[in-house]
């Protein structure tokens, strides 16, 4: 007996005493699906990147990208980044310019010379790709990554389709698509140019291709048949933006309509503006907020000068005076006429008025089907052909460079899987980190960084670039906006907030791990975990 | 050359930061913190006492280069941590009685200064019934000393560990088993208790402040700030009971910055008697969202969470509007 007076136990610490067994629910570590990369049509890891720009890892950002999309510099530019419309952060102060990140990590990429991974080893098979606009191209990417041989025709002298024929410079500047496109030629993509394909199949058994990829755009105005006579001057809008391109711009004259309320129209009458009208205005026969054109383009229109008309249809032209039929909307939401007419005064009348698909070249392929103009494709882009797949604009969907390249991806791993003959299972989506989820007290008030534009007398003269990009501090700044929805970044929160320290620090996986022997199964690392990352889950007794 | 950017994604409000330098994160998120009070404890599930302990003890360590005593009153923070013969405490600790841990501390400061340890530094540490109501008489006379302790606060709001008795901390119209609600103004009544920050600053000692555990940095700001200071300090730090409260386990942190948030509690540093330093109110919250989740103020609402008592409710906010208004916790001077 050598224990002091009154004392019979030894000292003993109370991490013998294993509280875990109070627990009824046990906190997981989950990840979520942010709502960023849920609205991506590419299917970008949007977070992960966006994690990634945070430290300035801007490399490894840039090669996020490149996994799903090989045009981050055009994206930057051209999206229209439905990401930032899904941005959990609108319900905190502004969305995270996600789109001007891209860009500053597009425009490193370029100016630091970066590559993309070289290709895989070689498979032997051989893929025709038709059609070098964005979809094209990004199957192409992504075909050679993945080790198979692609050979590319496009009909035009010039590769980037609507990237450059489609799409005004002062959106998105030629020598940025030029770049981006020649990452992908020199990682030995065969190019053709001037080479239409008119019947697919001849093609591919003369080539001996073992699948194609089609993606030949939507090229062909739709005709509107306005009675005109023969001195009014009508252009379509798809023929003025490549005409533009090609530098043999129509005379338009310095009074100018333009007929339709998508993106193209608002492109056509930001065109007009710089090819000199000093009046332009866009005709369309529903309102405003019916119009399918994105609100970006038509703040950007009306910036420039650019007059909107509502409720209008053109009836007919003849020499400058243009007839205009009032409409109204009817319960339905459709424009009926009114019998009201007026008169409108133009030089020259662009009609973008929708595009169509030339799909002659698969009318030998009988399992193809055509709805509306259309390819009906499944989700993987098959056309119901075997080996043939087909994106873009010819087939059903949103007509966007964006939703292009993800049909591309898509397309890429469906081929891969049919060359192999293998079905590869796709990792089930995550839940989505909706914003009641998030804690958002955690995070750090911070407005949006505003992009710097152009002077509007500059930007309505020239066809340089309206949207400025960020530099590194602001980038930086916006990159870390990001709230990381869904996925943990490593804030330690778990960590400290643990009354009963059951939260360990590890070196794999999220970055922590829980001490079941001591979690009592409280919650508080789940409430007050910023990101919605940590799920609590019953224990099975 | 690029400005550095001065913008963290979580700044300084969660408990860690992986865009910072070590150096400016928190204690708490160091994996070679203390961890004063360790695992084993038979604290409550999701405990503000427990939690609140190991960040102010754990901040003390740190400031003190590990070279620290602290004395503990009984109360729940020591029957959890140290049913003999075990122990939760990974520090030099002590255990007084429910009223003396003030009189202690001051005879284990005494008795290293006899010693010629300046280098060690001691902290008292008791609950809101051992600080403001039973060891209040040894506390008043600590600081009326000056000596060199730091005395830290866990305030609970009520007599927890025996059964959630109302104390002199504990809030009006709350309630707890001494303070039923019955009668025409049920749980407790208005117009009595004891504002203990305010009585210690009227003490004029070196250093007075008030800390909540939702708020990581500025409670180790404090800590570490007291331990720049010697003679007598005052740290009282709001650590919601899901017990006592009635409230959800995972609530404890939520809570405890509502009650931030609306004005009940305000962050305050005060050096020799006088406010030198606030926290102001970064999402100003009425009084019936912090209410609504605790059991212990059920009854000023009806099954909906729409006011049985608007007249309570309106009464509490009014005490709120007051502390925002005289401590200046929001910019514009108080509410519209």
């Amino acid at each position: 007996m050598d224990k002091p007076f009154a004392i019979t136990l030894d000292v003993g610490s109370s991490l013998a005493n294993k509280t875990g067994s109070w627990r009824v629910e046990r906190p997981v570590y989950v990840d979520r699906l942010p709502p960023c990369n849920d609205a991506c049509p590419a299917g970008e890891n949007v977070q992960q990147w966006l994690y990634l720009a945070e430290d300035g890892s801007y490399e490894a950002a840039w090669r996020q990208i490149m996994l799903d999309n090989p045009f981050p510099a055009v994206m930057g530019r051209a999206c229209f980044h439905p990401c930032q419309t899904a941005c959990n952060r609108a319900t905190v102060d502004e969305t995270v310019g996600i789109n001007a990140v891209e860009r500053f990590l597009g425009d490193r990429a370029l100016s630091e010379g970066w590559r993309p991974d070289p290709p895989g080893p070689s498979t032997g098979r051989r893929i025709l790709v038709v059609g070098s606009g964005p979809g094209g191209l990004a199957a192409a990417y992504h075909l050679r990554r993945l080790g198979h041989e692609v050979v590319l025709h496009e009909a035009a002298p010039r590769p980037g389709g609507m990237m450059r024929y489609g799409i005004p410079a002062y959106r998105l500047p030629r020598d940025v698509v030029q770049a981006e496109i020649d990452r992908i030629v020199e990682m030995g993509v065969e190019i053709g140019y001037g080479r239409r394909v008119d019947d697919l199949q001849a093609t591919m058994a003369a080539g001996r291709f073992d699948a194609a990829f089609v993606a030949v755009g939507a090229q062909k105005a739709h005709n509107a048949g306005i009675p005109a006579g023969d001195s009014a001057r009508i252009v379509d809008a798809v023929s003025l933006l490549r005409d533009v391109e090609e530098h043999s711009p129509p005379a338009l004259g310095r009074r100018v309509a333009v007929y339709g309320g998508g993106d193209t129209a608002m492109d056509a009458a930001r065109t007009a503006r710089r090819l000199g009208a000093e009046d332009t205005v866009v005709v369309y026969r529903r309102t405003r907020d019916r119009m399918p054109a994105h609100d970006e383009e038509v703040e950007d229109a009306t910036d420039e000068g650019v007059r909107l008309r509502w409720l209008s249809t053109v009836k007919d032209a003849a020499g400058t005076a243009f007839t205009v039929e009032k409409m109204v909307l009817d319960e339905t939401g459709f424009p009926r006429p009114t019998g009201q007419l007026e008169e409108l005064r133009a030089d020259s009348l662009i009609l973008a008025l929708g595009q169509e698909a030339d799909l002659s070249l698969l009318r030998n392929m009988a399992a193809v089907t055509v709805e509306d103009g259309v390819v009906r494709v499944g989700p993987d882009m098959s056309t119901g052909h075997p080996g043939v797949f087909a994106g873009g604009d010819m087939v059903t969907g949103p007509r966007t460079l964006t939703a292009a390249i993800g049909h591309a991806r898509h397309a890429a791993v469906a081929i891969d899987d049919y060359l192999h003959g293998t079905a590869v299972e796709r990792p089930r989506r995550h839940g989505l980190a909706t914003a009641d989820r998030l804690n958002t007290w955690y995070y750090a008030d911070a407005p949006k960084t505003v992009r710097p534009r152009l002077d509007e007398a500059r930007r309505t003269s020239t066809f340089d670039e309206v949207v400025g990009g960020l530099d590194e501090t602001t980038a930086l700044f916006e990159a870390r906006r990001c709230l990381s929805c869904g996925n943990c970044f490593g804030c330690d929160n778990c960590f400290g907030i643990c009354p009963d320290n059951a939260v360990l620090k590890v070196d794999v996986g999220h970055g922590y791990r829980f001490d079941y022997d001591y979690c009592k199964g409280c919650g508080l690392c789940v409430q007050e975990c910023p990101c919605a990352a940590i799920d609590m889950v019953p224990e099975e007794i | 050359m690029t400005v550095p950017v001065r913008f963290y994604q979580v700044g300084s409000f969660a408990v860690g930061n992986r865009l910072v330098p070590g150096a400016e994160r928190t204690v708490q998120s160091d994996p070679s913190r203390t961890n004063s009070l360790t695992c084993g404890h038979r604290a409550c599930q999701g405990c503000g006492e427990a939690l609140g302990a190991r960040y102010a003890l754990d901040a003390a360590m740190r400031a003190t280069a590990g070279r620290m005593v602290a004395v503990n009153a009984t109360g729940c923070l020591e029957v959890f941590s140290t049913p003999y013969p075990e122990s939760s405490w990974q520090i030099a600790w002590l255990h007084s009685l429910f009223g003396n841990a003030p009189a202690v501390a001051t005879g284990v400061a005494a008795a290293l200064r006899v010693k010629g340890r300046h280098d060690v530094r001691v902290v008292g540490q008791a609950g809101d019934g051992g600080t403001v109501d039973i060891g209040f008489g040894c506390l008043s006379g600590m600081f009326e000393r000056n000596d060199d302790v730091l005395f830290i606060c866990y305030d609970n709001q009520a007599y927890m560990n025996t059964g959630v008795q109302r104390s002199g901390a504990t809030p009006p119209a709350a309630r707890t088993a001494t303070t039923e609600t019955v009668g025409p103004e049920p749980g407790n009544p208005f117009g009595q208790g004891k504002n203990m920050p305010a009585l210690a600053m009227a003490h004029e000692i070196p250093y007075v402040a008030t800390a909540t555990v939702a708020d990581l940095h500025d409670l180790e700001a404090k800590v570490e700030r007291a331990m720049t200071f010697h003679g007598a300090r005052y740290l009282h730090i709001l650590v919601p009971c899901p017990l006592g409260w009635g409230a959800a386990p995972c609530d404890t942190v939520r809570i405890a910055r509502l009650a931030t948030q609306t004005g009940l509690f305000p962050l305050l540093e005060a050096e020799h008697g006088e406010v030198v330093r606030v926290t102001k109110i970064r999402r100003l919250a009425p009084v019936a969202d912090y209410l609504r989740l605790q059991g212990r103020f059920a009854h000023l609402f009806d099954g909906t969470g729409e006011p049985a008592r608007p007249d309570i409710v309106a009464a509490l906010q009014e005490l709120a509007d007051r502390t925002i208004r005289r401590y200046g916790l929001v910019d514009d001077g108080g509410r519209p």
